[in-house]
């Protein structure tokens, strides 16, 4: 969306007249303006963003991975065309957002570079193995759900190139969740053995989810500037009860227990009470401690070096086709 | 990294017959060809389009939104440009 050869970068220094360019920037967002790419922005906002959309943009493409590892052992051919629409639509999310990242003065290589070398992150969701079939509709359900609730409010994020990435995401994110919440509801009307693998994922992939909102209100760090800018719109903790309040009867629905003693619908509240999450889990999960941490990254890795090849070739390939069309010009006239 | 970094292409599509082709995102290719083949997959995996432009970032000149005010505020007060701004006598109907 738009060249980032376009982006000029600023000097960022605290002259009395950036004070006057940030006044007139914070007057824009309150106003709901959008951002676009070549308007001035603090440094801040611009930096903020880069590490949000880009960490975004791994998610979409480590996500791959976990549901990428069951497509070819999908129970029917149904499945499997589902199942592989649905990665390769996450494949495509990264691609949008590491466009909209572009936008900010950042290439891919160098956002690339960054997840490959472990310098960014991205959801802790995706360290998690797919042990059964039953995670697929696990992940669909709760981990598509979880990202819905999520991005929905960034459709309308302050930075156009993002909130235009995101509007594109959000209408193909409800397929997914819709797919995921189909196998969980034939599993649980299936065989007492189906039924159990059901309720295994939905053990497993439960808390997890609730994590993926991230650190709760009282530790998170970037949330008060970030409202500021219209960059979030709702705390983590908010949509989390989001998430909880609209997916527990989804689960009661299929006659799923969600594991979770201190689960109890709060009626003064009107929302459901869940209990304490591990923190401690989380933070190791984030700092590449999570069950298939390593393996994620040498996948990518992988797939990288071993694409090596392709990009190089693709790239000789088009420079020699060149050649020879300015040959042939030459030697017509 | 050594590798040399793609060219980026921005991708333009007409959704449907008679309509413009619009601006819907950007890709890396390393030509126009792959370009218009990556944008297929990227851009029109739910019958979004009928048809695909690609267009190198680089040959894209954009205002400068610095200039702003001086390249559309004019606009702003020539409102007899606009039909509204004139009288029909109410007999002579719909014009
Ligand atoms: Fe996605
Ligand atoms: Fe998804």
């Amino acid at each position: 969306m738009y060249t980032q050869g376009l982006n000029t970068k600023e000097a960022h220094s605290s002259s009395p007249a950036d004070a006057a360019r940030e006044a007139r920037f914070q007057a824009r967002i309150d106003e709901d303006e959008k951002i676009e790419p070549n308007d001035w922005m603090p440094a801040a906002y611009r930096r903020t963003l880069v590490r949000q959309i880009s960490q975004h943009a791994h998610s979409e493409i480590v996500g791959m991975l976990p549901e990428g590892n069951w497509i070819t052992r999908a129970p029917t051919l149904r499945r499997k065309a589902a199942l592989l629409a649905k990665v390769q639509d996450e494949g495509g999310h990264g691609l949008y957002l590491y466009a909209a990242a572009e936008t900010l003065d950042v290439t891919r290589e160098e956002l690339v570079e960054q997840l490959l070398t472990g310098k960014a992150k991205y959801s802790s969701i995706f360290n998690y193995p797919t042990l059964t079939w039953a995670d697929i509709g696990a992940i669909g359900w709760l981990v598509d759900g979880a990202a819905i609730m999520n991005q929905i409010p960034l459709c309308r994020c302050s930075f156009g190139p993002y909130a235009r990435a995101m509007i594109r995401i959000c209408k193909e994110e409800s397929f997914h969740q819709r797919q995921g919440y189909e196998i969980m509801s034939t599993l649980a009307r299936g065989t007492p053995e189906q039924k159990s693998m059901a309720q295994d994922a939905l053990d497993r992939w439960w808390w997890p989810s609730l994590m993926m909102f991230g650190p709760s209100d009282k530790e998170s760090q970037h949330s008060d500037t970030s409202m500021r800018w219209k960059i979030k719109r709702f705390s983590n903790d908010d949509l989390r009860q989001k998430f909880v309040d609209a997916t527990v009867p989804q689960g009661h629905a299929l006659g799923l227990v969600f594991p979770d003693a201190q689960l109890k619908w709060n009626e003064a509240a009107a929302r459901f009470d869940f209990g304490p999450i591990d923190w401690e889990e989380f933070r190791q999960v984030v700092s590449g401690n999570g069950p298939c941490s390593k393996d994620r990254m040498r996948a990518r890795r992988k797939a990288h070096d071993e694409g090596a090849w392709v990009r190089e070739a693709a790239m000789a390939h088009a420079a020699k086709l060149q050649s020879r069309e300015v040959a042939a010009k030459l030697a017509a006239e | 990294m050594t590798e040399a970094n793609w060219p980026l292409f921005e991708v333009f599509i007409r959704s449907r017959g008679g309509m413009s082709h619009r601006h819907v995102g950007s890709l890396h290719a390393v030509d126009a060809e792959m370009a218009l083949q990556n944008a297929r997959d990227v851009y029109t995996r739910r019958g979004e389009g009928l048809s695909i432009w690609v267009v190198p970032s680089s040959a894209i000149k954009a205002s400068d939104p610095g200039d702003k005010e001086m390249l559309f505020e004019p606009a702003n007060s020539k409102i007899y440009r606009h039909p509204t701004f004139y009288k029909v006598p109410k007999d002579v109907g719909h014009m």
